[in-house]
Order: structure tokens, then sequence, then C-alpha cells
């Protein structure tokens, strides 16, 4: 994740096409008739004034009218309409959300980003351990379903991997530039409740969380963020964490960036020392002036519009510019929009309830008459900190920037004939 | 019939009063007693432990426990050196990473990541990049080789960590390794890293 230009996503936007059950193309008049038989039985009158039933050909019935025909009864799990088909696009090691098909703050579970760093690991709940130990008065083993006892909590937030901007063309849509960062409905237990049930002792200030991935992915996190408002969560939006997620259980840090938020939770161990695995420091780490910045932890507030974007298409006329922002410090206070190229800015209304540590859906109404423009913009957060441009993020770091901790104001071109492209800086 | 002072019902009402203004009371006292220990929405107190899980037994703890800390805690008996290394890396991890002895072509595009820098190198890799010698043995003994995770025993791991720390020209081709020896290793990178100095505020850090 760490090179912020693009690399090759046609060829996996191709991939991730052959992947889905339906496309446009595919979808016949034969699937949305069940594959009905071309005449039918239909009511008539006789002259005898009596109902009875004769075969019609198929001109007496507009096949197509949803309105003349019974559909397929109850199900025993949904499926999307066969007209929809939003999808991640997905490379050897993660998947985007595809931002731009969404209507709200949330995201479908089954279209939640992934990163992970040996693949997906089948964990059976029955036999999944967590153990935790350490500087703890009690080193305790706990079953899905011992945690699954504790007092639960509900929290929406957001997760975001902190190497999450693209650039480097114009023919970029929302997913493709900044899809690493989705939204759901978690469910577990405060890990504050579990460091309770152990016994953590005060000398203990960092913990290591440990995944039963094949990476055995590590993570230090101070044991301050672990009593404030860390979670180990086992449900998402409602159901079962999805296998991608963490199945059956995760460490939920709101806010911070998504690589702590070990998946697949194995252990736990209480230290007073941070333990300098591979991830936070070969990886997850980025040059700042002539240093190298570590435990960069908070996501910092940022946005997009997810709309109009490229691929679409623009009318003249009234638009509403629609979009999410969100902050790993707090509330996003305010959402500013400009229409002419970042000269001048407006609020832009937020849909309620905004969430701490939480995408929050923003829209501006707009008119556009025509004209050649750029349309961008920026969130700002509790802190009063305003989402910076990408030159601000280099005078603040140098031109060494990497990938990581990226979250600079995202502009549209808005052309003459209508279309909306990606501008990237070089 | 007369209207008459009714002094009975006046009583009743007197009374039922008293009695939701006792309740109230008494569910406030309970509200605030619940707020003191921070758990406002539930109706009662938590106990000192739930008793869910099971105590861990010392042996689950050490199958488990299989990090390395910066200041070597954690590491395992044995040793390695770099010349057992090499043929352990030539026969189950150059397959990715390359061999480190052959200057890679310009282009030369590897599955897994170059694992040989200096400070001269734009590529970030162990020698200008890794802050700890102890994080090489640890991922090395968690995560590799990618086709067969944690297959390495612990010499294989430290041979492999001193055949990578040779190449990178930080220790010695005679160096051996082990649980005394890696963690007095510094690195050449260590120098350059500092903590997350952001705190949110007008300022872009």
């Amino acid at each position: 994740m760490a090179a912020p230009k693009y690399v090759d996503m046609e060829s996996q936007d191709n991939k991730a096409k052959e992947d889905q059950p339906f496309t446009h193309k595919k979808i016949s008049r034969r699937l949305l008739l069940g594959g009905a038989a071309t005449t039918a039985i239909v009511a008539m009158q006789s002259s005898l004034g009596k109902w009875i039933q004769v075969s019609a050909q198929q001109p007496l019935l507009k096949i197509d009218d949803p309105t003349k025909r019974i559909g397929p009864g109850p199900s025993v799990a949904g499926k999307r309409s066969p007209f929809e088909h939003p999808v991640r696009i997905k490379s050897d090691t993660s998947s985007r959300t595809p931002l731009q098909d969404l209507y709200s703050s949330l995201t479908p579970s089954d279209l939640h980003y992934e990163r992970h760093h040996a693949g997906v690991p089948l964990i059976d709940p029955e036999k999944h351990e967590l153990l935790i130990h350490g500087m703890v008065d009690n080193p305790m083993v706990f079953k899905l379903t011992d945690l699954k006892r504790f007092p639960s909590v509900t929290r929406t937030c957001f997760l975001e991997c902190s190497g999450n901007f693209r650039s480097g063309k114009e023919t970029m849509n929302p997913q493709e530039i900044c899809g690493l960062t989705s939204q759901s409905e978690w469910t577990g237990l405060m890990l504050s409740t579990l460091f309770r049930e152990a016994g953590v002792q005060p000398k203990a200030t960092w913990f290591l969380a440990e995944g039963s991935d094949a990476a055995v992915m590590t993570r230090s996190i101070p044991v301050k963020k672990g009593f404030d408002d860390a979670m180990i969560v086992y449900a998402q939006n409602g159901e079962a964490i999805r296998p991608e997620q963490g199945y059956p259980m995760r460490l939920l840090l709101p806010g911070w960036e998504g690589n702590t938020c070990i998946k697949w939770l194995r252990r736990l161990e209480l230290s007073d020392a941070p333990f300098m695995t591979r991830e936070e420091t070969s990886k997850y780490t980025y040059p700042v002036k002539d240093r190298i910045r570590q435990f960069s932890f908070e996501m910092d507030a940022r946005s997009i519009i997810t709309y109009p974007a490229y691929p679409n298409q623009l009318e003249r006329g009234w638009v509403e510019i629609r979009g999410i922002a969100w902050s790993g410090r707090g509330k996003v206070v305010q959402v500013e929009v400009s229409t002419d190229a970042g000269k001048t800015w407006n609020a832009a209304r937020l849909q309620e309830p905004v969430l701490d540590k939480a995408h929050t859906y923003f829209r501006y109404l707009w008119q556009w008459k025509g004209d050649e423009t750029e349309i961008m913009s920026r969130a700002i957060d509790e802190t009063n900190y305003t989402q910076p441009t990408l030159q601000q993020l280099i005078d603040a770091r140098g031109s060494q920037i990497n990938g990581y901790h990226m979250n600079p104001i995202t502009a549209w071109q808005i052309k003459r004939d209508g279309r909306v492209l990606f501008k990237y800086i070089n | 019939m007369p209207k008459r002072f009714n002094i009975g019902n006046t009583f009743l009402a007197i009374a039922l009063g008293l009695c939701v203004i006792v309740i109230l009371g008494a569910y406030n006292n309970k509200l605030a007693t619940v707020n003191v220990s921070g758990f406002g929405a539930d109706t009662t107190q938590w106990p000192t432990s739930f008793g869910f899980g099971k105590p861990a037994t010392q042996q689950q703890i050490m199958a488990w426990d299989i990090d390395v800390r910066s200041d070597g805690l954690g590491l395992p008996p044995g040793s390695g050196t770099v010349v057992q290394g090499r043929v352990i890396y030539n026969t189950k991890c150059m397959a990715c990473h390359g061999s480190l002895e052959k200057a890679l072509p310009p282009d030369a595009k590897l599955p897994a990541p170059v694992l040989v820098s200096d400070s001269t190198s734009k590529v970030k890799a162990i020698g200008n990049y890794w802050p700890y010698a102890s994080t090489v043995f640890d991922y090395i003994r968690r995560a590799m080789p990618y086709n067969l995770p944690g297959s390495l025993t612990d010499n294989e791991v430290y041979s492999v960590t001193a055949y990578l720390l040779n190449a990178n020209k930080i220790i010695k081709a005679d160096a051996m390794l082990d649980a005394k020896s890696l963690p007095q290793i510094v690195m050449p990178a260590q120098q350059l890293f500092i903590n997350d100095d952001r705190h949110g505020g007008p300022e872009v850090r």
C-alpha cells in the first residue's frame, strides 16, 4: 500500500466483474420470466357469459409488466436486484468499497473493504480461543460463547486502511481513489470489560494484539486506548462478523488505522513497552522530513464527493452533490463544498445523526450552468482540524511523502460537455 | 343533599402523593448509585468478576507466546550463523525474494519485497528502514516462508536472520546470533524513528 501511484486497476476491474453472477448483458427475458413458456393461460368470458380458460398467444400479455405476473415467493436469504451489481475492486491483498454506489454512510457487509496479509483464514468458532496474558493478575482464555455472555455494546464507526490514497490518472472513481474505507454497525464487548476481568496491572502500558491468520498479524496498542473505547466485536451489521472482517472476532479501535484493528483475534499480551513488530516499524510508518513517523494511529479528517464523480456524465441544471466525510478524532462538525475550484466554500448539509468517528453523509445543492469548473469538499472535525490540500501535506511532511495517512482534498473537474474527471496532481 | 367536605378523600390524595414522592426518591437514589459505577444504563452493579472464561494454562501461553520484543524479551534458546542462513535462504526464501548475491536487473519484479538496502538505496528495506533486528527474527518466525508460515526451527530463524543482517552489512560474515547477541545489534534506521506528533487541531502535520 506504500505506493500512492495508480497501479493497473483495469485488469483488477475485469477480474472483479468475472466474479459477478449478473451483468446487464446477461439479463435475458427468460431470467425475468423465470423461464416461462411463450403461451399462457388467461381467463376469458364466453358468449354465454361463462368464464372459461383459454390458451392465449404471447402478444395478449405484457410479459415485462410486473403487475400482470405473480413473482417468486419468499426465500430463506435475500439477494440484490439483478439490476444492481455493486462490486469491490480486488487485488491480491485488498479489495475496495464501491463508495460511488452507496446512498448513505453505511457499507453493506459484503462490500466492506478488505486488506489482509496472508489470506482469509477459515476459523471454527467452537475451536477458536482468545488468550489474554502478560501483565495481568489472571491470565485467561475465552471462547466466543464466553465473550458473548459479557455486557455487550453496539457502535457504528468507520474503518479505514491508513494507505488509502491513490492518484495518477483522470479516469479514477471514488472507489479507486479511496475505497479502503467502510462503515459498519459493530457489536461486541468493551475491551475494558475484559481488561477488568483479567486484572490488567497498573505497570502495563502497551498490549500486543495478535491474529489467527497465516500472517499471525500483530500490532502494539497503548493500554490507554484499550480502556478508552476499544472493543472486541463479533457482530457486524446485526449478524456474525464476516470472515473477511475477522470472523469470529476482531479488535475494533474506533478512529484508528485499520491495520491496528486486528482481525481473527486470538491473543492479547499486556506489556510495559511496545513490541516493535514488522507492521509498526517497516510498514505503516512514513517519512516526515528527515525522520520516520511511527505509531501514527488516528485517521485524520477527510471527505470525498462520491456524486458527481468519474465516470458520471453531468447534465445542466440542478445537481445534488453528495459524499462522505469522517474523522478518527471525533465528530465531523462541518463539510464545506466548493464549486469554483476552491475560491469560495459553502457549508454542506450533514445527514443526522452525526456520529463520533463515523462516516457522515453530506449533501449540497448546486446549479450547474454548463461552465467548466472543479468541485471539491473539505471536512472539519471537532478538534478544529480542516482537511488539508495535498500541497499542505507535502509542505508539512516533505516531498518524500508515501501513501500512509494521506487525506488530501479531492477535486473533480467538470468539463463543458458534462464529463467528470478526477483532478490528480503529479 | 348538602355538599360535604370529604376529609377521607383528601387524606387519600395526600397519602398517594407521598407514596409517589418516596418511590421517585428511591428511584433517583438507585440511579445515582449506579451512575457512580460508571454504567448508568445498567440496573445493577457489576460484579468484581463475571466468572466467564477459564484460567489460561502455562502450556497454552507458552505455545502461543511467540513474540520477541525489541529488547530481546521472548527470544528462544538456540543460535544460528550467516553460513547456515545462506543455505536455508537459497532453499526456502530466494524463489520469492531473489538472490542476495547477484544483482537484480533494474526492471526485475519480485513476488516479494526486496530485503537488502543501504543508506544510498531508494528502496526501503532492512538495511535502511528497519529500526530493530528483533523484528527480523519475530517476523520470519511467525509469518515466513509465505507458503509454509511457522515451519522454520528457532535455529533456522536465527540463521536466516543472521544471513539477512550480513547481506545488509549490519553484522560480520562470521557472526553467530542468539538470544544474547541479537538484541545488542543497533540498526542504522533506529535513530530516524519518531513517535506520532499529530494531535488534531488546526495545524497540518
